[in-house]
C-alpha cells in the first residue's frame, strides 16, 4: 500500500517537474536582453541551491517525524547541544551565500553602467499614463492604455493584449544601448519591462536612469510597478524593438508629425470657440476624464465635479491657474506639461460643456501670459 | 528548571475586582489584560480577513466586477494596516501579558496601570481606522506603507490613519517598556537570564526593537501630516524635499517591524517543539545569540525594500550583503528546531502540528527571502505578486501559525479545559492546505510579471488568480473553526491537568489549571 502510494507520488512529482520546466508561465519571462538573461540565470542558480537545501533540511525533518514518533516507540534522547554541529551549520550557509553574492555583484555593477548610450529616452510618469521624450531626436508623445473601457467592464470580450496595450508604443532599435531616464509629474511610478530586465522608479522632482539593449525585434510589454493611485493597474508600457533602418524611418516620420503639429499650433493664432471645444474634448478625454469623468460629474467624495463648479464657471484666470499649477495636497496635479493650445482648448471645453455656459473662448496667448 | 512553588490557593477567593464590564475596563491584572488583547486581536483578524475576501473576490476574474479601483486600493491598504497593527502585534502582546509573568514567576507585570492604559488605547485607534472608510474620499488607498507623495493626495481618511498609528505606537511603546521592566526586574530568584524560557527571551529582544523603531514610524507619519496640512515639504521636491526620504525613514521602522512580528513566534515554537519532542531545546544559547543577531542585523537592511528607487551601486551591494547575512542566524534557528525533534519521542497534538507547519512554511518564506535578497532578481520581482507570496509565507504561515500553535498550547492553562483535538486538527490541516493553495500560485504570477496592488490584470494571470481566490475563500472560512474551537474550550471540555502536556516544562505548568487570578504572589525558587 505504502509503496504504491509512494510510486504514485513520485510519478506525480515527475509530471509536475517536466510540466514546470516546459512551461514559461511558471518562471520569469523569457529574457530578451543581456541583463534580463543574467537575472534569469541568477534566479535559476539560486533556485537550485534552495532546492538542495530544501531536500536536506526537510528530508531530515520528515525522517524525524516518521521515525522518532512516540507511537512507534521511540524513546527521547536528552542531548541538547553539540558545538561542532552548530559551527558547521553556521559556516556552510555562509560559504553558500558567498557563492551567490559573487555573480550577483557582477550583475548589479553591469545594471548600473548607463554610460555611452546610443539613444536616450526620458520616461515621465503621470497619473495615469507615460510620457516619452527622445532627447536628441526631439520626439515627444504620450502613451496611454488602449484597451477599451467595455472590455474592462466585461461588456466586450477581452483581447489578447488586454491591459497591456497602448496607443503610442516606445520604438527602439535592436542591438543599441538605450538609456531610459525616469521622472514623474505627480507621485512615484515605476517603469518596468520584465523581458528587458529593467525596472526603475520614476520619482517626482528627481531623475534616475537605467538601460537596456534589446536582443531581437519584438513587442515587449510591461506595467507601472509602483502604486500610484486609482488607475495604477491601467498604465502599461509597450516597447517595440525594430531593426535600425525601420527605427530611422520611424524617427523621420515622427519628426515630420511634430513639425506639422507645431505649425498648426503656431502661437498667437486665433481660434474659434467651436474649434477649441472640439480639440478640448479630446484633451479632456486623454487627461481629465479619469478623475472628473467624461460626464464632468467627478466621483463624489474623491474627485470634484466640474459641471457647475466654482472654478469652471468663475473667473477664467483662476481656472487657468488651477490647471497650470494643480492643487497641492490633492490629487489635482499640475498640467503645465501640456501645450498652451491644449490647455486653452481644454479649459474652453470645460467652461462650455455639461451645462457650463460661460461662452468664454480661451486663447493660447491667455495661457502663455499666466505661465510662470 | 525545577521550581518549588508554595501553593496558596486560599488567595483565590480574595479577588476583589468589579464584575461585569467594569472588570475589563478597570482591570490591572495581567491575565485579564492578556485576554483583552487576544480578544481584540481575534476581532481585528476577522475584520482584516473580511477585507482580504473583498480583494480576492475582485481578483477572481480579470475585469472589474465588484469594486471601483479606488475602493480596491482602500481594501489592500486597510487589510495590511489592520492585520499588522490590529491582529498580529496585539496578539503577541496578549501572549506576553498572559505568559511572561507566569513563565518567570512574577505576580504581575511591572506597571499594572500602564498595562491597562496601553490596551485601552487600542480600541479607539482601531475605530479611527475603521471610521476612515466612511469619511469623504474613503479610507487611505496608498498602501499600508503610506508612501509620499501619494499619501499627501489622500482625503481625511489618511489623517485618521495617521492618528491611529500614533496611538497604536504609543500603546506599543508602553507595552514594551512594561515587558522589558518585568523581565529584567521581576524574575523569580534563581532564574538567570540564560535560564529564561525562549519565549521570554524573544519578547525581551522584540520589546527593545519596538522601543527603537516605533518613534521612527511616529516621526515619519508626523512629517506626512505636516506636509499635508502645515505647508512643510519634507517629501515634496518642489519645496526642497525628497519623496524617497519617506521610504528610508519608513523602512528603518518597517524592517525591524518584520522581526517584531516574527521573533515572538520563534519563541512560541521554541516552547512547543521541546514539549512534544519530550526533549530539551537544542542549542539554547545559540538560539539566544541567533535571535539577537537577527535583531541587530534588522537595523542594517531596510533599503532592500527599495532596490528600484535608484540607489548607487555601493548602497545596493551593502544592503544585498547585509540581507543575505540574515539567512545565517535564521538558518541556525530552523536547524536547532529540527535538531530538537531529532531522536525525540514525538507526538502531534494541534500545537505541535502548527509548530511543524510553521517551520515548514516559514522556511519556504525564508527561501523566497533569499531569492529577493539578490538585488538584480529583486529588481525584477519588486512590487510583484512574488513579494506578496513571500511576505504572506512569513507572516501568515509564520506569525499567524505560531499564534495558533501558542493558543492551542496554552489555552488549557488559561481556561482549565482541553480544547477539542478533532477541531484543532481540522483547523490545522485546512489552514495548511488552503494557505498554500492561496499563496503558492502567487509566486508564479509574480515571476510571470503580475504587479501587486492592481484591481485588474492581464489574461495570462487568470488561472493563478482564480486558484488563489478559491483558496483564500476556503482559508478564510477555516478560521471559523478556530473561533469555534476557542469558544468551545472556554465554555467547557475535559478538565486539564496542571502540567497539561506530558513533556511540558517551565513555571507556568506548576500552576493549577485554570491559572488562578493571582499567581506567584510568593516567588518560586528556580534551581
Amino acid at each position: 500500500m505504502t509503496s504504491k502510494l509512494a510510486r504514485l507520488f513520485a510519478a506525480a512529482m515527475a509530471l509536475t517537474a517536466t510540466g514546470i520546466a516546459g512551461a514559461t508561465q511558471y518562471n520569469l519571462q523569457p529574457p530578451q536582453s543581456i541583463i534580463a538573461r543574467e537575472i534569469y540565470d541568477l534566479h535559476s542558480l539560486i533556485m537550485w541551491i534552495i532546492l538542495a537545501i530544501f531536500v536536506v533540511v526537510f528530508g531530515a525533518m520528515a525522517y524525524s517525524i516518521i521515525k522518532h514518533r512516540k507511537s512507534v516507540g521511540h524513546k527521547a534522547e536528552q542531548f541538547h547541544e553539540n558545538t561542532t554541529v552548530e559551527l558547521i551549520w553556521t559556516i556552510i550557509p555562509f560559504v553558500i551565500l558567498i557563492g551567490m553574492a559573487y555573480p550577483a555583484t557582477k550583475t548589479v555593477i553591469a545594471m548600473k553602467d548607463t554610460s555611452n548610450p546610443d539613444l536616450t529616452i526620458k520616461a515621465t510618469g503621470y497619473q495615469w499614463k507615460w510620457g516619452y521624450d527622445y532627447l536628441k531626436e526631439g520626439i515627444s508623445f504620450y502613451s496611454s492604455l488602449a484597451t477599451p473601457r467595455d472590455q474592462i467592464e466585461g461588456k466586450a470580450p477581452k483581447g489578447d493584449a488586454y491591459l497591456l496595450e497602448v496607443d503610442n508604443p516606445v520604438v527602439v532599435p535592436v542591438g543599441k544601448k538605450v538609456r531610459i531616464i525616469t521622472t514623474a509629474n505627480d507621485v512615484i511610478h515605476s517603469w518596468w519591462v520584465p523581458a528587458l530586465g529593467i525596472k526603475q522608479d520614476a520619482i517626482p522632482g528627481f531623475v534616475r536612469d537605467t538601460w537596456f539593449k534589446a536582443d531581437k525585434p519584438g513587442t515587449y510589454r510591461g506595467q507601472c510597478a509602483e502604486l500610484c493611485g486609482k488607475d495604477h493597474g491601467f498604465m502599461p508600457i509597450v516597447v517595440e524593438a525594430v531593426e535600425p533602418e525601420k527605427y530611422a524611418a520611424w524617427v523621420k516620420d515622427q519628426q515630420a508629425k511634430m513639425t506639422k503639429v507645431a505649425a498648426a499650433d503656431e502661437p498667437g493664432k486665433s481660434w474659434s470657440l467651436e474649434d477649441l471645444k472640439a480639440r478640448g474634448e479630446k484633451v479632456y478625454a486623454a487627461n481629465c476624464a479619469a478623475c472628473h469623468q467624461a460626464s464632468g460629474m467627478g466621483v463624489p467624495g474623491a474627485f470634484p465635479a466640474l459641471s457647475g463648479s466654482k472654478v469652471a464657471t468663475g473667473p477664467k484666470d483662476g481656472h487657468i491657474n488651477t490647471v497650470l499649477s494643480g492643487r497641492p495636497g490633492t490629487a489635482m496635479a499640475s498640467f503645465k506639461h501640456l501645450s498652451d493650445t491644449d490647455i486653452a482648448a481644454v479649459i474652453t471645453y470645460e467652461r462650455n460643456a455639461w451645462g457650463n455656459k460661460t461662452g468664454d473662448a480661451i486663447m493660447p496667448a491667455d495661457v502663455k501670459a499666466l505661465r510662470k | 528548571m525545577d521550581a518549588v512553588h508554595v501553593h496558596d490557593h486560599g488567595h483565590g477567593g480574595h479577588a476583589h475586582h468589579p464584575a461585569g464590564i467594569m472588570r475589563w475596563i478597570t482591570t490591572t491584572n495581567h491575565k485579564d489584560i492578556g485576554t483583552l488583547y487576544l480578544v481584540f486581536s481575534l476581532t481585528m483578524f476577522f475584520v482584516g480577513g473580511l477585507l482580504a475576501m473583498g480583494i480576492r473576490a475582485e481578483l477572481f476574474q480579470p475585469g472589474l466586477q465588484f469594486w471601483r479601483p479606488e475602493f480596491f486600493n482602500e481594501l489592500t491598504t486597510m487589510h495590511g494596516l489592520i492585520m499588522i497593527f490590529g491582529a498580529i502585534m496585539p496578539a503577541f502582546v496578549g501572549f506576553a501579558n498572559w505568559q511572561i509573568p507566569m513563565m518567570i514567576g512574577a505576580p504581575d507585570m511591572a506597571f499594572a496601570r500602564m498595562n491597562n492604559w496601553s490596551f485601552w488605547l487600542l480600541p479607539p485607534a482601531a475605530m479611527l481606522l475603521i471610521i476612515s472608510f466612511f469619511v469623504p474620499g474613503g479610507a487611505p488607498a496608498g498602501g499600508w506603507t503610506m508612501y509620499a507623495p501619494l499619501s499627501t493626495q489622500m482625503g481625511p481618511g489618511m489623517d485618521l490613519t495617521i492618528f491611529a498609528v500614533h496611538i497604536m505606537g504609543a500603546s506599543s511603546i508602553m507595552g514594551s517598556i512594561n515587558i522589558v521592566t518585568t523581565i529584567l526586574n521581576m524574575r523569580a530568584p534563581g532564574m538567570t537570564l540564560m535560564k529564561m524560557p525562549m519565549f521570554v527571551w524573544t519578547w525581551l529582544i522584540t520589546a527593545y526593537l519596538l522601543i527603537a523603531v516605533m518613534p521612527v514610524l511616529a516621526g515619519s507619519v508626523t512629517m506626512l501630516l505636516t506636509d499635508r496640512h502645515f505647508g512643510t515639504h519634507f517629501f515634496n521636491a518642489a519645496g526642497g524635499g525628497d519623496p524617497v526620504m519617506f521610504q528610508h525613514i519608513f523602512w528603518f521602522f518597517g524592517h525591524p517591524e518584520v522581526y517584531i512580528m516574527i521573533l515572538p513566534g520563534f519563541g512560541m515554537v521554541s516552547q512547543i517543539v521541546p514539549t512534544f519532542a519530550r526533549k530539551p531545546l537544542f542549542g539554547y544559547s545559540s538560539m539566544v545569540y541567533a535571535t539577537s543577531s537577527i535583531a541587530i542585523l534588522s537595523f542594517t537592511v531596510w533599503a532592500h525594500h527599495m532596490f528600484t528607487v535608484g540607489m548607487p551601486a555601493t548602497a545596493q551591494l551593502f544592503f544585498m550583503y547585509a540581507t543575505m547575512l540574515i539567512a545565517v542566524p535564521t538558518g541556525v534557528k530552523v536547524f536547532n528546531w529540527i535538531a530538537t525533534m531529532w531522536k525525540g519521542s514525538l507526538t502531534f497534538e494541534t500545537p505541535m502540528l502548527f509548530a511543524c507547519g510553521f517551520i515548514f512554511v516559514f522556511s519556504m518564506g525564508g527561501f523566497t527571502g533569499l531569492v529577493l535578497a539578490i538585488t538584480p532578481v529583486d529588481i525584477q520581482l519588486q512590487d510583484t505578486y512574488y513579494v506578496v507570496a513571500h511576505f504572506h509565507y512569513v507572516l501568515v504561515a509564520g506569525s499567524l501559525f505560531a499564534i495558533f500553535g501558542g493558543t492551542y498550547y496554552w489555552l488549557p492553562k488559561w481556561t482549565g479545559h482541553m480544547y477539542d483535538e478533532t477541531l484543532g486538527k481540522w483547523h490545522f490541516w485546512l489552514s495548511m492546505i488552503l494557505f498554500n493553495v492561496t499563496f503558492f500560485p502567487m509566486h508564479f504570477a509574480g515571476l510571470a510579471g503580475m504587479p501587486r496592488r492592481i484591481p485588474d490584470y492581464a489574461l495570462q494571470f487568470a488561472d493563478f488568480n482564480m486558484i488563489s481566490s478559491v483558496g483564500a475563500l476556503g482559508f478564510g472560512l477555516s478560521q471559523l473553526i478556530f473561533l469555534w474551537a476557542v469558544i468551545k474550550c472556554i465554555r467547557g471540555g475535559k478538565q486539564a491537568t496542571d502540567q497539561v502536556w506530558e513533556g511540558a516544562e517551565g513555571l507556568e505548568w506548576t500552576l493549577p489549571s485554570p491559572a488562578p487570578y493571582h499567581t506567584f504572589e510568593t516567588p518560586p525558587v528556580v534551581k
